[in-house]
């Protein structure tokens, strides 16, 4: 419950270094959306030559995304997703990030910043990036005698409260949330997803009445009750109930509903007691011009707790948009740089509904036009405000696909259509595309990130090609990530121009422009042995390309077996070394333990080695082997040496392991022998190439303790000497349970029947193409027609392939042992100082 | 950039095999040195700056170098990456008398 998020490991500690540095001191007051935003674009402004940067922070944690507080209460987010930034992302930029300190005031003549810590830190330019506090309404008895809140009512602002709210969901049943706003209404729904029952309570006569009308506010309501929870309106709580923990709130009418968690969603304010402390100029937050600055020179202010001509924000986006011009100013980056006003549109998901808001909910003036569209019963609700040809508002709930439109209209006052309807439905019946092709160019996508369809299309003209790829190079969908939907349909629009995107789809690897049967028939043809000679013929041009060696090396050993003519600079390094290359650059060893099998000869080299090398982790595997992690590139061989056991190949893509339950040997259940056929299964497929790796499992009983119905390859015992063979299961990335291929009568044919199903997938599986889409890809029926019934003859050459790679093994490790494949084979590649340390334990 | 590139020798010519890459230091940056396989020479950084990598163990081809840990791309043109990562720095390195010479 304590944990720090995005903490640093124990032990390491920064060394804050004064001495001759010359920079001006840039003090930063507040690590949440708006400060550690403002420290990112300092520092992208390469403002840490001239600037040292100090970051104080009340909460322990690094920084983390607000926004996502909703799904991590919900049980869809991690609390590690949201991590933005780690206290060694700091560190590492030479960032002073004081986390867990409270600043107390600022004494704005001396120019000194003091915390509750006793420290003093002098400053040149200082940042209050505050932000804003749950506002807790008055009622009789919410807070202890000592002024805390009374145990099990929390605010909604933080990951500490999140966690609370969490423990208390595991602990206690019934929920009442106070507060029908965006904030409330996620909260409810979160902890009725994990199982609480849970009663809102909202003062006002509608849900959302900040954003959206009467009629608007309705359509949620029901899909809110419709999800079970139920809607106080127009309900003012006046009491909280309860000695050592709530027990119940009571309404103002004399109602009373029991609950033993409360929690106050009912609006925030700004974080301004530092500014008013340090005669700040405040008022309702604190005073900003549209330099940022506040009535004190060297001072200002960003976020939710900047008072902006007479508006205070309470969205992440003009957050970001005042840590950007401050940025420009302070780093001298843009001099002139100025903030003026953000236009707010809001794009969510409330309770299940899609909702969209910007400007005015209701017309105003007389002439203001009003279109509405509501259809109730559908959960939907349109409406748009329109004065003198510009649309001044939108509502939309329950239907956002014209919110692209809306947006740019409302943010940039393009023509509206004629007949008004149009703003809210496409009359014309084309398809749904026809939305992100007729976007202009310059409109906002990303609204956190300020990402326009423009930079989106640029991503993919520079060849990004998939969704991840375009967000990490633009940083759309970065933010709330309620643009996600958005921007992967202008991605899919814009690569669909790419006519090389299509064709190379289907390419084995994208360096040689052939699908894989074509190119097997290619290498045969003109008998290619080595990859540099697969590009000299195949390749477009003979030109090379890195990406596709490893797949090419696969398929090459794949074909020829011993006759493939290896070159190290086709192989990847964990193949060159035969070891798995971990984060820090050092390696991982796993010896071969056939079965998941051991004897205490074994346990005690491995003790040994893991001692006489220092191995910072001994680390028992999923595939019932030890891997000893940590190992240096240059003590692999002497590693390998005093092992003496073989690789277990657990870093290639390959046949990995065969995992085995303890049969009929010792268990009460066992129907078989499963531990032996294990073992004779993995001695016979030891190391053998695969498009992606494989997993193996044989199990003595349906009980399935060696989870052989989700692996790639899992064998089940079912008595009387019956053996089941299943294909293409997976519980890693994917869940799968596999294809019961046959049921065969000796461990014999299990063999035969194995070995014909690997030599399938080595010859038609895409590279990487695991079994558990190989399988349904080519359909269990083909599968099964080819294997067991040889419908296109081909049995016999795949038991011979099979049989090719089988006979072309030999211990890496041994081999290399006793000759290294090329000079400096295990020199070190690591620089030794800047890789991120992992811990020893 | 004002300074002059200064010349170091860091190593022997035959240390780096075809196709493979080798670290060493040259005046005290880690640098990484490949030999193509048409046989000449590229150095880069040592460090692959998105997380800090060890390039001299990448898979490298006539135009780019891939670091080993989250397969970014580096150009030996200009160090660019086409993977969207930060830039690296490319060093010029030249055989002289069997001796590998990197200037940085």
């Amino acid at each position: 419950m304590t944990a720090v998020l995005g903490g640093r490991t124990a032990g390491q500690t920064s060394l804050a270094l004064d001495g001759d540095d010359t920079r001006a001191r840039l003090v930063v007051v507040g690590n949440g959306m708006a400060g550690a935003r403002f420290v990112e674009e300092v520092l992208e402004r390469d403002g840490g030559e001239h600037l040292r940067i100090t970051v104080f922070g009340d909460e322990p944690h690094g920084n983390y995304n607000r926004i996502m507080l909703s799904p991590v209460l919900a049980g869809e987010a991690d609390e590690a997703d949201i991590v933005l930034n780690s206290h060694d992302w700091y560190a590492d930029r030479d960032v002073d990030l004081r986390a867990g300190v409270r600043v107390e005031r600022v004494d704005t003549v001396a120019k000194v910043v003091h915390a509750a810590d006793g420290s003093a830190t002098p400053y040149d330019h200082l940042v209050l990036a505050t932000g804003s506090h749950s506002f807790i309404p008055p009622m009789t008895g919410v807070r202890t005698a000592d002024g805390s809140l009374l145990p099990g009512v929390v605010g909604f602002r933080t990951i500490d409260e999140t966690r609370q709210m969490l423990a208390a969901a595991r602990t206690h049943r019934r929920a009442v949330v106070l507060g029908g706003g965006l904030l409330g209404l996620e909260a409810a729904r979160a902890l009725q997803a994990q199982g609480m029952v849970v009663e809102l309570v909202h003062a006002a006569e509608w849900l959302m009445n900040a954003q959206l009308d009467a009629e608007a506010g309705a359509v949620v309501r029901r899909s809110v009750e419709e999800l079970g929870i139920a809607v106080h309106l127009g309900a003012l709580a006046t009491e909280v109930v309860g000695t050592d923990r709530v027990a119940g709130i009571v309404l103002k009418d004399g109602r009373r509903l029991d609950c033993d968690l409360l929690v106050v969603a009912a609006g925030v304010r700004p974080h301004t007691d530092v500014a008013v402390r340090s005669g700040i100029e405040v008022e309702r937050a604190v005073l900003v011009d549209d330099r940022m600055a506040t009535d004190v020179p060297d001072v200002y202010a960003i976020g939710e707790c900047a008072q902006h001509r007479g508006t205070v924000y309470g969205l992440v986006a003009p957050a970001w948009e005042h840590a950007t011009v401050l940025a420009d100013l302070l780093t001298g980056a843009d001099p002139e740089a100025a903030y003026t006003g953000s236009r707010t549109a809001t794009k969510l998901k409330v309770a299940g509904v899609d909702v969209a808001v910007m400007g005015v909910s209701t017309p105003e003036r007389d002439s203001d036009e009003f279109l509405v569209i509501s259809e109730p019963r559908r959960g939907v609700h349109l409406s748009v405000v329109v004065r003198d040809d510009r649309l001044i508002g939108a509502t939309l709930v329950g239907d956002t696909r014209k919110v692209a439109f809306l947006t740019q209209a409302f943010d940039r006052g393009t023509p509206l259509p004629a007949e008004r309807i149009k703003l809210l439905v496409d009359l014309s019946d084309g398809d749904a595309e026809v939305g992100v092709a007729e976007l202009p160019g310059d409109s906002q996508v990303c609204n956190c990130n300020g990402v326009s369809k423009d930079r989106i299309c640029g991503a993919v003209a520079d060849g990004c090609t998939s969704l991840p790829s375009v967000m990490d190079a633009t940083r759309a969908g970065k933010g709330c990530g309620s643009c996600k939907g958005l921007v992967r349909q202008i991605v899919e629009w814009a690569a669909d121009g790419e006519l090389t995107v299509e064709e190379s789809a289907s390419w084995y690897v994208p360096g040689i422009p052939m699908p894989k049967p074509e190119l097997v028939t290619a290498i045969r043809e003109h008998d290619l042995r080595s990859v540099s000679s697969v590009f000299a013929t195949l390749a477009r041009g003979g030109v090379e390309d890195a990406k596709s060696k490893m797949g090419l090396a696969s398929l090459l050993k794949t074909i020829w077996g011993s006759d493939y003519v290896p070159e190290p600079d086709a192989t990847f390094v964990n193949d060159r070394v035969h070891a798995n290359i971990q984060r820090d650059g050092t390696f991982s060893v796993v010896p071969q333990m056939k079965g998941g099998v051991t004897t205490p000869a074994q346990l005690r080299r491995i003790a040994d080695v893991a001692e006489k090398y220092e191995v910072p982790m001994v680390k028992v595997t999923g595939g019932q082997r030890i891997d000893l992690l940590g190992i240096r590139k240059e003590d692999l061989p002497k590693v390998w040496a005093d092992l003496g056991m073989p690789s277990g190949y657990a870093y290639g893509k390959s046949m990995r392991t065969v995992k085995t339950c303890v049969g009929s040997d010792f268990c009460r259940f066992g129907l078989d022998d499963s531990t032996q056929l294990g073992i004779d299964i993995e001695t016979r497929f030891q190391g053998v190439e695969s498009p992606a790796k494989i997993k193996m499992a044989v199990v003595g009983c349906p009980r399935n303790c060696a989870e052989a119905y989700v692996k790639d390859v899992g064998v089940v015992a079912t008595g009387k000497g019956r053996w089941e063979v299943y294909v293409g299961g997976a519980a890693g990335a994917s869940v799968r349970k596999g294809d019961l291929l046959a049921t065969v009568s000796t461990t014999e044919e299990v063999l035969t029947l194995i070995g014909r199903f690997i030599q399938l997938y080595r010859e038609n599986g895409n590279w990487l193409e695991r079994t558990y889409d190989f399988v349904p890809r080519w359909g269990l029926d083909r599968i099964k027609a080819v294997l067991l019934e040889d419908s296109e003859g081909i049995c016999d050459a795949l038991d011979e392939g099979i049989q090719r790679s089988i006979d072309a093994y030999t211990d890496p490790w041994a081999r290399d042992l006793a000759e290294p494949a090329s000079p400096g084979q295990f020199r070190t590649s690591l620089p030794l100082t800047v890789l991120p340390q992992v811990p020893v334990r | 950039m004002t300074a002059t590139a200064q010349a170091y020798v860091v190593g022997r010519a035959e240390e780096v095999p075809l196709g493979e890459g080798r670290a060493f230091t040259a005046g005290g940056t880690p640098v990484a040195v490949f030999r193509l396989r048409d046989g000449s020479l590229r150095a880069v950084a040592a460090v692959c700056p998105h997380a800090g990598g060890p390039l001299a163990d990448g898979q490298s081809d006539a135009t780019v170098v891939v670091c080993p840990l989250h397969l970014n791309a580096y150009r030996w043109e200009d160090g660019s990456s086409p993977t969207g990562a930060p830039p690296v720095a490319v060093y010029p390195v030249r055989e002289e008398d069997g001796a590998l010479v990197v200037e940085t």
